[in-house]
């Protein structure tokens, strides 16, 4: 069976600069595939280019059978595709229901007929759009207020708010740019759960992240991107211990070409490398 | 508008109606208050002068709840409204004259130009956000007034005149109360009918569009369709709208469709709040009976007139009756505004939780 995600040589550049080039791999249903790199790897280019907001120069993007490369997102949405965004993207003004009914645009049986007469139709298409709307809202684990405007919620509520409103277009393949961007310790153990939770559901799950613990706990595969292209490709354990990844992540020792690399997993390099970005900020602070 | 995305992440005072009063504002049965109030107004004064103008008043809340879809729901600018307005009162105007119809059977042909009309002027614009569109429509606005002008099906600067009045099932409905009436009944199903669309999935994913249009496209909103659907509704209303207007002054000339008039429809959706039904009929009614208030001032009256607008928009930028973000929650029935016993248990929730959970300051 061929997979339900098959991404092939994806390219695309911003002028000169090659975002992504030459990008390959793929997810399967029931599968949770991580994809982690430095930052300006072009994850988020990657992601782009599958949604449709970017056209990709060339390569193709397969969903399911599927050759959906740079059609429009609205278009790839409805061959079952759904994510959510770096930066929250929800619908401010509108109430935490309304934003989940936003991912129910294309089910649920109503036309502008039904809403000028209000038929039964109507009422039966709008009745089962909220019991939905309170139904994922339920699965993701929101329990902050329903009927009032999402721009008065919490960051982390907000987060939830977004994955509700992307489970609720019910897709087969699920990309999570970055969801735990943000999020405090028990909010990720939450995510992690979440993860699960929909890849039970039997969708593939594809998600950005930087936190190296999340990724290796919860990935089944995991994808390294570095200057826009994949560098490693595998179980977390196998990637872990990748040169290529250590290197990608710590940079190369120039003393002493021929030695190893001193860390000897990416766990360790993510530390040394967050040790060394994080000292001089904090010294700003203070 | 939409340049104020980036205040988004500010939490705002907009929640569960608070007071008493505002709730019954949002009730359900104000709609036919307010349509027993039109019914009534002649009863009170029925001069020839009070009915025109209440008709036209009439007439200006059916063009601003039109443009409530377009500029409220959907959140696209449009400068150039009355062209469709336009569209709608020529179109009636020349086909009950060449065929010697009665005004009421031009509806179909109505119909057809005004939603030519918005998918012409709808599809190649509709790519456009923001500024851009407003000023394209800004220019559309006044093409359809040049053409009007210059062209002789449609009579030149001059126009057309001695168009019919409304017959109805026998009955000549030409006369100032009568007509008032019909306008009323006419308009009100209109005005209805654009509500319902609100809060309907295409309502929803009209304001989907207008609060985020990527995020509105990832959900698998096809966000031009859903656009120019937009746009075809506010020229249907439009249309309609400019069909009474020549039925009601029997004479129609390109000074009628200045952008002026855009303006003003524009103003008394900002002004009534817009996305609110309810608050763009309130600036409609405002918008065009104020001038006729201030009359008395003579050349002044449009002074105070731009004076009282501006005040309005410092003091009150969302306008008289903005629409308001709030759903009952899960287990509510959300019939908790109208009967006796619910409005107390209200007031009992109130004083138990004095604290505005929603925005944390005192309710």
């Amino acid at each position: 069976m061929s997979p339900l995600l098959e991404v092939k040589d994806l390219q695309i550049a911003f002028g000169g600069v090659k975002a992504v080039n030459g990008l390959s791999f793929t997810a399967d249903a029931g599968e949770i595939v991580s994809v982690i790199g430095p930052n300006g790897a072009g994850k988020t280019s990657a992601f782009n280019c599958i949604t449709g907001f970017y056209k990709p120069v060339s390569g193709s993007v397969t969903v399911d059978g599927q050759d959906i490369t740079g059609k429009r997102p609205a278009v790839i949405a409805a061959t079952g595709v759904t994510r959510t965004f770096q930066n929250l993207r929800l619908f401010p003004d509108l109430t935490v229901l309304d934003n989940v009914r936003g991912g129910m645009h294309l089910y649920g049986g109503q036309n502008f007929l039904d809403a000028l007469f209000h038929t039964p139709r109507y009422r039966k298409s709008e009745a089962f759009y909220t019991e939905e709307a309170h139904r994922w809202l339920d699965f993701v684990g929101y329990k902050g207020g329903r009927g009032i405007p999402v721009r008065n919620l919490a960051y982390g509520q907000q987060r939830q708010v977004e994955m509700a409103r992307a489970m609720a277009r019910k897709a087969k393949l699920v990309l999570l740019d970055e969801p735990g961007a943000g999020l405090n310790h028990s909010e990720k153990r939450e995510l992690l759960e979440l993860c699960r939770k929909i890849r039970d559901l039997g969708a593939a799950v594809v998600l950005i992240e930087h936190d190296m613990s999340v990724v290796m706990e919860v990935s089944e595969r995991v994808v390294v991107m570095n200057f826009g292209k994949e560098i490693a490709d595998g179980t977390p354990a196998e990637v872990k211990n990748n040169p290529a990844v250590i290197e990608a992540y710590l940079g190369k020792d120039d003393d002493a070409p021929s030695a190893k690399p001193t860390a000897t997993s990416v766990e360790d390099a993510e530390k040394a490398a967050n040790a060394a970005a994080d000292a001089p900020r904090e010294g700003g602070e203070s | 508008m939409s340049e104020n995305v980036d205040s988004s992440t500010a939490p705002r005072r907009i929640g569960k109606p608070a007071s008493r009063l505002s709730a019954l504002f949002e009730s359900k049965q104000l709609g036919w208050g307010a349509f027993a109030i039109a019914l009534i107004f002649p009863f009170i004064l029925a001069s020839n002068y009070a009915m025109n103008i209440a008709t036209t008043a009439v007439i200006f809340v059916l063009l601003a709840s039109g443009l409530n879809i377009v500029v409220g729901y959907c959140g696209l600018l449009d400068l150039g409204y009355i062209a469709f307005m336009a569209v709608g009162a020529y179109t009636a105007g020349i086909v009950s004259k060449a065929w010697e119809l009665p005004v009421l059977f031009t509806v179909p042909a109505v119909l057809v130009m005004t939603v030519l009309a918005g998918l012409i002027i709808g599809a190649p614009t509709l790519r456009l956000r923001s500024d851009y569109l407003a000023i394209v429509t800004l220019g559309f606005g006044e093409i359809i007034r040049l053409t009007a002008n210059n062209l002789t099906i449609t009579g030149g600067p001059s126009g057309i005149y001695g168009i019919p009045g409304i017959h109805l099932f026998g009955l000549d409905l030409s006369n100032p109360v009568p007509f008032y009436y019909f306008c009323v009944v006419f308009v009100s199903l209109l005005v209805l009918g654009s509500a319902r669309l609100g809060k309907s999935r295409l309502g929803r994913a009209w304001r989907f569009v207008r609060e985020d249009e990527d995020a509105a496209e990832a959900m698998g909103i096809h966000t031009y369709k859903v656009k120019l659907a937009a746009y075809i509704f506010g020229a249907i209303w439009g249309g309609l709208g400019g069909m009474l207007f020549a039925a009601h002054l029997s004479a129609i000339s390109p000074q009628s469709f200045v952008f002026l008039q855009s303006a003003l429809v524009l103003m008394a959706v900002v002004l009534g709040g817009m996305g609110n039904t309810r608050g763009v009929v309130v600036g409609a009614v405002v918008i065009s009976l104020l001038p006729e208030f201030l009359r008395d001032m003579g050349n002044l009256r449009y002074v105070i007139f731009g004076v009282v607008l501006i005040l309005v928009m410092v003091l009150r930028p969302q306008g008289f009756w903005p629409a308001r973000a709030f759903e009952p929650e899960k287990g509510d029935d959300g019939s908790d505004s109208g009967e006796d016993g619910t409005k107390r248990s209200r007031r009992d929730r109130r004083k138990l939780v004095p604290v505005n959970p929603a925005t944390g300051e005192k309710a």
